[in-house]
């Protein structure tokens, strides 16, 4: 029994450990002082400040639309390519399956640089196009593994039914798997969201100084001394990037039971 | 073998996303071995020949030794700190408790994770500088003053590391844990098995695959990070992964930085083959 409250107590523990500098961070984002000091005066300051900070809301749409196009393009890779692995057995699978682990496991700091060179080199400028690029590459992965995850649950003799019946591939796929994949689709969607959104290393080395993404501006400000309106930014990003991973697990159980 | 119209709609439909794979990921990756062997970079009208200077130097420098020694001791004290911390945890989550609560706090547990890491870092930066948030609540508690500033040390590092990459542990071990069966761990304690025979002889060689998947998951981008140790770090917070940073954005030296970020691939690449056989079994 002691065990049982000890082991709630750590969980509580670590939970506290995880969300404290958050909700501090958020805290701090509302208290009037510039200099983070206390006693704390709630103020809506930096959040007005914020709304006139060209610089802020250039990054910010930066981010925004960087992050929509990349979703579009590494849904529709990403959800065509399990498709693939789903209908079809052949040779090579299984490498091609396991090549969707390097962007995934080595540090974004060396698939970065590598990024950096090789554009430069074949003559793509450090830029908005470059950081798509990248960032493309980076989610298809993660689309690939949700939708495939949600494929698992399909049955073949549904596809095999409908073309018994007459229909054609595209007619299949259009009014029998697509339908049945739409949650999976929806949540490799808002996963390949995320992964651009959030994403602040390759970011960093990919975009153009003058036409930064807003991590990337997070990090130059945090190097050079800043002020409660980056914790306004900070904070509404927090809540922007764990509302869609709230809503993408909805389309997708993280390996739960159920 | 595949009739011909099925083999056209299976490169249809996986060519765009492995040829996107290829351009932007794997001929980088090569490129950036190429660029490790050259004297300049080969553009805007610089003659660049081939060296062994770069690998030379990445190797024989004592800096680049001792940093590298730095950063792989770094991921060995946060993962060892994230197992320690996270097992436990994934132990309550996946066997004390149940039903909704469990799936609530799973999610609140991986929500983190899945949120911007800068940010993250960057809220540890205001709670542990001085005057910072933890500052005033130990000062507030404190019958005496207290200098409580963690900003800028090594401490500051691995918390911020630690609390980056806990959720994968406790993600790892608890899919490794869920899937024990309860009828063990029953038959273990009728026989007569203490909780922590248990734990030692049962649920831990039973959980190893989910512990050694999230150890490689935390180690390798430990040890290749350089956004933590800079903004937690300060002056002290130089790595491996810094000095990389450097030769691309400060230095401009890429032939030096492509050798140096090839040392690092070199080190995850025999780590991640060594945990390959138990990575797939855990997968």
């Amino acid at each position: 029994m002691t065990l049982r409250i000890a082991g709630r107590l750590w969980l509580a523990l670590v939970l506290f450990f995880l969300y404290a500098p958050i909700l501090a961070m958020a805290a701090m984002s509302f208290n009037a002082s510039p200099f983070y000091q206390l006693p704390f005066t709630f103020s809506t300051e930096w959040y007005v400040k914020l709304a006139g900070n060209a610089e802020i809301l250039a990054a910010s749409w930066q981010s925004v639309w960087i992050a929509v196009v990349v979703t579009v393009i590494a849904t529709v890779l990403g959800t065509a390519a399990s498709l693939a692995f789903f209908r079809y057995k052949f040779p090579g699978k299984r490498l091609l399956q396991a090549l969707l682990f390097p962007p995934i496991a080595i540090p974004w700091l060396i698939t970065g640089t590598a990024m950096l060179i090789f554009f430069f080199a074949i003559g793509i400028p450090r830029g908005a196009p470059a950081v798509i690029v990248g960032h493309v590459a980076l989610a298809v992965p993660y689309v690939i593994v949700v939708v495939s995850a949600r494929l698992a649950g399909f049955d073949p003799l549904l596809e095999e039914a409908a073309r018994s019946l007459g229909a054609t591939q595209w007619t299949i796929t259009r009014r029998v798997t697509l339908p049945f994949l739409a949650p999976g689709v929806i949540a490799g969607g808002l996963f390949a969201f995320a992964v651009s959104f959030d994403q602040f290393v390759v970011s960093y080395f990919l975009a153009e100084p003058g036409d930064m993404t807003l991590p990337v501006l997070i990090y130059t400000a945090i190097r050079k001394g800043f002020t409660p309106e980056i914790n306004a930014i900070s904070t509404i990003i927090i809540v922007v990037s764990m509302l869609v991973m709230l809503l993408a697990a909805r389309g997708f159980r993280f390996g739960g039971d159920r | 073998m595949l009739a011909r119209a099925d083999r056209g709609r299976l490169a249809g439909l996986l060519a765009p996303a492995y040829l996107w794979l290829t351009a932007a990921v794997f001929l980088p990756l090569s490129a950036m071995l190429w660029f490790a062997f050259l004297t300049d970079v080969p553009f805007g009208g610089r003659e660049a020949s081939l060296t062994l200077d770069n690998f030379a130097r990445a190797l024989t420098n004592p800096t680049y030794r001792i940093l590298l020694g730095k950063s792989l001791e770094l991921g060995l004290i946060v993962t060892a700190l994230c197992a320690l911390i996270g097992f436990p945890c994934a132990l309550v989550l996946a066997k004390a408790i149940r039903g909704r609560a469990r799936e609530a706090l799973f999610l609140l547990v991986i929500l983190p994770f899945w949120s911007n890491s800068l940010v993250r870092i960057f809220s540890w930066a205001i709670v542990l500088r001085g005057n910072g948030v933890l500052d005033s609540a130990v000062n507030w508690i404190s019958p005496w003053p207290v200098d409580v500033n963690l900003m800028f040390s090594q401490s500051a590092i691995v918390i911020g590391l630690v609390h980056s990459y806990l959720p994968y542990m406790i993600l790892t071990c608890y899919l490794a844990l869920q899937g024990i069966d309860d009828a063990l761990i029953e038959a273990a304690r009728s026989l007569g098995a203490g909780p922590l025979r248990i734990l030692w002889r049962l649920l831990i060689p039973l959980a190893a695959p989910g512990l050694i998947a999230g150890a490689v998951l935390i180690f390798v981008p430990v040890v290749g990070s350089f956004m933590e140790p800079r903004i937690l770090g300060g002056r002290v917070g130089t790595y491996f992964g810094t000095v990389i940073e450097d030769q691309f954005i400060a230095v401009f030296n890429w032939p030096l930085g492509a050798a140096l970020s090839f040392c690092l691939l070199a080190v995850v690449l025999v780590i991640l083959a060594i945990a390959a056989p138990v990575l797939r079994r855990a997968a």
